[in-house]
């Protein structure tokens, strides 16, 4: 049962093969068997999935059911739920609850899906491994049976790690700058961050406001593309949120990718990729070339220069949204406070980990009086130059293709040191979150026994041609199925 | 580019963190490598380029001035580390 996709499960609740509650307690169980090994859920709700799944079995048999209804999930603790602890990977949220839905939240609510908790994550996202949780790092199900305790990539580790151990089909994600994309990489599943502005970011923790974007992850595109049907659509609530007409991302699963016309970027095939995994990535271009997709080269000369820009603006925009945690209103605060300075100082000392702390003062510094035109806007003009490249490439080519990260999934610890050889995971992701275009990541391959992912990008609005893309490769190759031991 | 202590601590009040004398060196050594890693940049020629904000270029949409929410005060200061009769509780800022 806990290999199925949720297209499968769907199914076999529509025939009333099993019913939800069946199933959410088969999950469940498997969540209390096997969590203890790869630390994905900060939090389990399962009195509230029992009761969700056995309102959905009413509402399947009162014939009132989409895809959705009783299929089994999990949020990334960074979405809030009503009634639910919603912690961010961060000690200054361990006990917040919040008293309102993030849309997306509502949106799984509204069809019925049965949410089985909330994934483990980088605090407050700013990470590349879940090692930086409060709640301790997520240990990557590929690895382990060698003896490796491997990290599941991040910001969404939690997420990856267990739909890539079959603790759930699916989990909802976020990526500023690789978050979804390269851990899917790592743990072998699939993953797709959708256009800036696609789905809602009301209720979803802010990070850096012009690069966050919600998305999915699951084994299969086509269950990406059941997610994005839920996720995706204009909220009001958003001030940043795009209105515009929103397909059924299912409906061209299977058009013939005849005549795709992919772009290879030069910058991305260079020596910070290893040989074996630029094979897995060849090997996979030229599976497409046999689904009748032709193949060049591009080049997208400022890429280069994406991870300075985002490290930049990203702890930028986090410094002021994390201004917000200070105490007063909700979340934690410092012991015996003797004046207001203390309380905000000491609350934001403690309250917060050691990468946080180090962006925050980073972006401060970066937006102080003398420095603004020098970093901040700086960037945002390297920025433009960055998404020029990308819309120069889109008049040659459909999509572009690269490998997701430089290399497969690496020991706990070995990163942890020195945050600049960190921020170098991010180096094939990061340019696609300021450009603001979709991207994915599908399972291509392995290297020494870990999973590699290619990862595929678009034009802006155009997550039904990569899931399209995702989905049909998946007709042809069996990565996205194969199970860690 | 290095950052001097002076700088640290300047930022560190800024951003209304506390941070500990032992700690200032390893911040000046990791904020100096991001800050090493950020000034390429500079080689960049951006004469004439627009500084990007959005990736759509979408402007902030206005509402009509009325009311949307409803009142939940007692939901949100349920989960506050302090109140009193309605209001948030803060340490004293007037003597």
């Amino acid at each position: 049962m806990h290999n199925k996709s949720v297209a499968e499960l769907s199914r076999e609740l529509e025939r009333g093969e099993i019913s939800s509650v069946e199933l959410t307690q088969q999950f469940l169980d498997r969540i209390k068997q096997e969590d203890g090994r790869f630390n994905s859920f900060i939090t389990v709700t399962e009195e509230q999935a029992l009761a969700d799944a056995k309102a959905a079995d009413e509402q399947r048999a009162a014939g009132n059911a989409t895809p959705w209804t009783g299929v089994p999930f999990a949020h990334k603790d960074i979405f809030c739920t009503n009634g639910v602890r919603t912690t961010c990977g961060s000690k200054m949220l361990e006990n917040f609850v919040p008293p309102y839905d993030a849309t997306v939240t509502g949106n799984f609510r509204k069809a019925g899906a049965v949410c089985l908790g909330k994934t483990n994550m980088d605090e407050f996202a700013m990470g590349s491994s879940t090692e930086s949780s409060y709640f301790g790092a997520t240990t990557n199900p590929w690895g382990l049976s060698q003896g490796d305790k491997r990290v599941p990539g991040g910001s969404s580790g939690g997420s990856a790690a267990a739909v890539a151990a079959r603790l759930v089909p699916a989990a909802t994600a976020t990526d500023t700058g690789g978050s979804i994309r390269q851990p899917a990489a790592l743990c072998g599943i699939t993953g797709l961050k959708p256009t800036y502005g696609r789905v809602s970011r009301y209720g979803m923790i802010a990070f850096a406001s012009s690069l966050d974007q919600g998305g999915t992850m699951a084994r299969t595109a086509e269950d990406n593309a059941l997610m994005l049907n839920v996720m995706a659509g204009f909220d009001p609530k958003d001030s940043t949120s795009i209105d515009r007409e929103l397909p059924d991302y299912t409906a061209t699963l299977n058009e013939p990718l005849k005549g795709l016309k992919i772009g290879l970027p030069k910058e991305y095939f260079s020596d910070q990729l290893s040989p074996a995994m630029e094979e897995q990535v060849r090997n996979a271009v030229k599976e497409y070339e046999k689904l009748g997709a032709t193949v060049k080269e591009v080049s997208l000369p400022n890429a280069k220069l994406a991870i300075a820009a985002y490290y930049v603006i990203a702890p930028a925009e986090a410094s002021a949204n994390l201004s917000r945690f200070d105490g007063a209103r909700y979340g934690y605060r410092c012991d015996d406070p003797k004046d207001l300075m203390d309380m905000y100082t000491r609350t934001r000392a403690e309250g917060f980990g050691t990468e946080v702390k180090r962006r925050i003062l980073v972006g401060t510094y970066a937006l102080s009086a003398g420095y603004f035109d020098a970093y901040y806007l700086k960037a945002q003009k390297v920025r433009r130059l960055i998404q020029q490249d990308f819309i120069n490439a889109f008049k040659e080519v459909d999509v572009l293709m690269s490998p997701t990260s430089p290399s497969p999934a690496f020991v706990q610890g070995e990163k942890t040191n020195d945050p600049v050889t960190m921020y170098l995971e991010d180096i094939f992701t990061i340019a696609v979150n300021l450009a603001g275009v979709p991207a994915m990541s599908v399972p291509a391959g392995f290297v020494d026994g870990l999973p590699v992912g290619l990862q595929i990008i678009g034009d802006y609005f155009s997550e039904a041609r990569l899931l399209n893309a995702a989905h049909q490769f998946q007709q042809a190759t069996d990565w996205h199925q194969r199970e860690p031991q | 580019m290095t950052i001097s202590r002076k700088d640290i601590e300047k930022v560190a009040v800024l951003a209304r963190i506390r941070v500990d004398e032992e700690q200032v060196s390893a911040l000046e050594k990791d904020l100096g490598n991001i800050l090493d890693l950020v000034d390429q940049l500079g080689a960049a020629d951006t004469a004439d380029v627009e500084p990007l904000a959005h990736p759509l270029d979408a402007v902030q949409r206005l509402r009509k001035d009325e009311v949307t929410e409803t009142n939940q005060r007692e939901a949100f200061q349920a989960i506050a580390p302090a109140t009193e009769d309605g209001l948030y509780l803060v340490p004293r800022v007037i003597e």
